[in-house]
């Protein structure tokens, strides 16, 4: 079987800085592939190129997808930045329905059928009385949610989400992942998400990838990859993992606790 | 659920902003208010039903007496119709091109003179003018076609070194700033060489309505309609845009092409109403901001209503500079801001929308 999304020895230089060095990675269709890594790993710009908004040497393939328009992108891969543009005065009902763009072509009024799509995905993320506010005017967290409608509404294949849950409280947390996971159950949907929580990233992931320094530096299941040896190696925490019936819960150690040497 | 329909779906309205009947029919009525004024206020006062009669009468296949003197009557369809219909279409160019460049800059502060036209055609005007190769008089003259000729230059300039600068909208933007700096000093330059020349320069730079017959208005109309069609084409590209070129990218649109084809449309509008009536300035500003504190921000609303909103402002400040002096006649640019500031600042306090 093709996989839904493949990269195979990417290289990304941004202003001569070397900052994804021949990564590799696949995602298979359904599959739910969590990318962790420190900050400035590089996780963002390893969307982007997904994206293709940034030039790189390498191969991407997205399965299906020979039309190289954006549009034709666009309508198989959808994104949720980590930082979104907050257009100013744009109401919450025309922000999701941008997600309708690439189905819409950029002439065309949207359908009944789009208005339908973007007021099922509003009241699945709780925003059903929010379509006559400004996103401006939204919480943070509501904006996300926002965002993630939009993101949603475009009914793409991939969904590629960078800390989608970052703004959220520990509930809407929940419910946006427990959503995503839904989602790609009813729908086949392929999920490549960044994610700063390692324990979420455990629980929501079939298989977390380590981004350090541009590379691959591990992948496979939770259990694996999420070790003492490499949360401290990759991110310099030091940690406990807990084992629970869902998967490995990620506990911060204090310095003095390590020193009392209660690690196993 | 309570609220789920047989059908199933969940039953939520959602509606997408647009051009709703009934702020269309507001911007409608405020362009025809200022029509009539236009046609009725003057020196000579003319019924308003009679000037109504009068136009009836000048469509093809109608005769009617509108009970006009023939003075009365050349006065309406020689001097105060092509008038008028020059404010109109002035107004309209600048206000949606203002509108676009806004929205394909991301920045309120836009106006169509962002990239220098506005320093373009002075330049244009005043090399003209100096050589003596015309006086501003007459839509053939050399005046309107050397600035229309510089503010097209001065925009190409811009956006070509903008590009070379880098990839985002503030290059372009800076890039426009160089241009029109540069311009401006060479335009003092001939300036100090001939200030003999100096009155004649600054009222055309100060802006004017006027026409001789239709040859204003029909030189204009063209450019209007070109810019007009091509800007309310992009309306819903302009919306995608406003989340930025990365997200508008990720979601399908070439935001670079996008914003090339628009900003051109809006340059060579604004080129050509530059042209006929110098430097007319603020409008491009306030009637885009007015609109979209009144009605909405998204670009499928504002667009539209620029344009009518923008040539009946146009209009009626024409009035003013016409009569509030007569028979002397003020430059309009003095009315757009004398009036425009104020009511600006009127609306800002009472609109309670978001808009940027
Ligand atoms: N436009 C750019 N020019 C130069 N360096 C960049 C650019 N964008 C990102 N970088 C650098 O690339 C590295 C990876 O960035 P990013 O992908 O955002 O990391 P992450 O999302 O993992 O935190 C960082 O060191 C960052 O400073
Ligand atoms: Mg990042």
């Amino acid at each position: 079987m093709t996989p839904a999304v493949r990269v195979q020895d990417l290289d990304v230089t941004l202003d001569g800085t070397h900052v994804l060095r021949g990564v590799d990675l696949a995602a298979s269709t359904g599959e739910w592939v969590n990318i962790i890594g420190p900050n400035g790993a590089g996780k963002t710009t390893l969307l982007r190129a997904l994206l293709g908004l940034v030039a790189f040497d390498g191969e991407i393939a997205i399965d299906g997808l020979s039309d190289r328009r954006r549009s034709a992108r666009a309508r198989k891969v959808a994104y949720v930045p980590q930082t979104p543009v907050i257009p100013p005065g744009m109401l919450v009902a025309d922000y999701v329905l941008l997600g309708r763009t690439p189905h819409r072509g950029v002439f065309a009024a949207e359908t009944a059928n789009d208005r339908r799509i973007a007021a099922g995905v509003l009241s699945r993320l709780d925003l059903g009385g929010f379509g006559e506010r400004t996103v401006q005017s939204l919480s943070g967290g509501e904006r996300q949610r926002a965002v993630m409608a939009r993101a949603l509404a475009q009914q793409a294949d991939v969904l590629l989400l960078d800390e989608p849950t970052t703004a959220l409280d520990l509930g809407h947390q929940q419910d946006v992942l427990e959503l995503i996971d839904a989602l790609r159950r009813e729908r086949g949907l392929t999920v490549i998400a960044t994610l700063h929580d390692l324990t979420l990233a455990a629980r929501y992931g079939d298989r977390i990838a380590i981004l350090a320094r541009g590379r691959v530096a591990e992948t496979g299941p939770p259990a694996d990859v999420l070790t003492v040896q490499n949360i401290a190696e990759h991110f310099g925490a030091s940690v406990r993992i807990v084992d629970d019936p869902e998967g490995p819960v990620i506990v911060p150690t204090t310095a003095a606790s390590a020193q009392n040497g209660d690690q196993p | 659920m309570s609220d789920s329909q047989p059908n199933g779906g969940p039953h939520v309205v959602l509606e997408a902003s647009g051009l709703r009947p009934r702020s269309l029919a507001a911007g409608l009525a405020a362009a025809a208010v200022a029509v009539v004024a236009g046609l009725t206020i003057g020196p000579v006062d003319i019924a308003a039903h009679r000037v109504a009669l009068q136009l009836l009468d000048g469509l093809p296949g109608l005769t009617i007496d509108s009970g006009l003197s023939d003075a009365h009557a050349a006065i309406v369809e020689q001097i105060r119709l092509p008038r008028v219909a020059l404010g109109l279409l002035v107004g309209a160019t600048l206000s949606v091109s203002g509108a676009t460049y806004q929205g394909a800059f991301r920045n309120p502060l836009a106006d169509p003179y962002l990239l220098g036209i506005a320093a373009g055609a002075g330049l244009g005007a005043t090399i003209a003018i100096t050589s003596n190769l015309g006086d501003g008089a007459g839509v053939f003259d050399a005046v309107p076609l050397a600035a229309f000729a510089g503010a097209l230059i001065s925009v190409t300039v811009s956006y070509v070194a903008g590009h070379l600068g880098g990839r985002s909208t503030a290059s372009l933007i800076l890039a426009g700033i160089a241009v029109a700096s540069f311009l401006t000093a060479c335009q003092t330059y001939v300036l100090q060489a001939n200030s003999d020349a100096f009155r004649q320069i600054f009222a055309w730079i100060l802006g004017r309505i006027a026409t001789s017959g239709w040859s204003e208005p029909a030189l204009m109309l063209p450019y209007f309609v070109v810019t007009v069609a091509v800007v309310l084409r992009y309306r819903r590209a302009l919306d995608v845009l406003a989340v930025g070129d990365e997200e508008a990218a990720a979601l399908g649109l070439e935001p670079r092409r996008i914003r090339l084809v628009v900003v051109l449309a809006a340059s060579l509008g604004a080129a050509a109403a530059v042209s006929v009536s110098g430097l007319i300035g603020f409008v491009g500003i306030i009637v885009p901001h007015t609109v979209r504190l009144a009605f909405g921000s998204s670009n499928r609303l504002v667009l539209p209503l620029s344009v009518l909103f923008g040539g009946a402002f146009m209009v009626l400040a024409d009035l003013a500079a016409r009569t509030a002096l007569a028979p002397a006649e003020l430059p309009i640019g003095v009315v757009t801001a004398f009036l425009g500031a104020p009511f600006f600042v009127l609306v800002l306090r009472t609109s309670r929308r978001e808009i940027w």
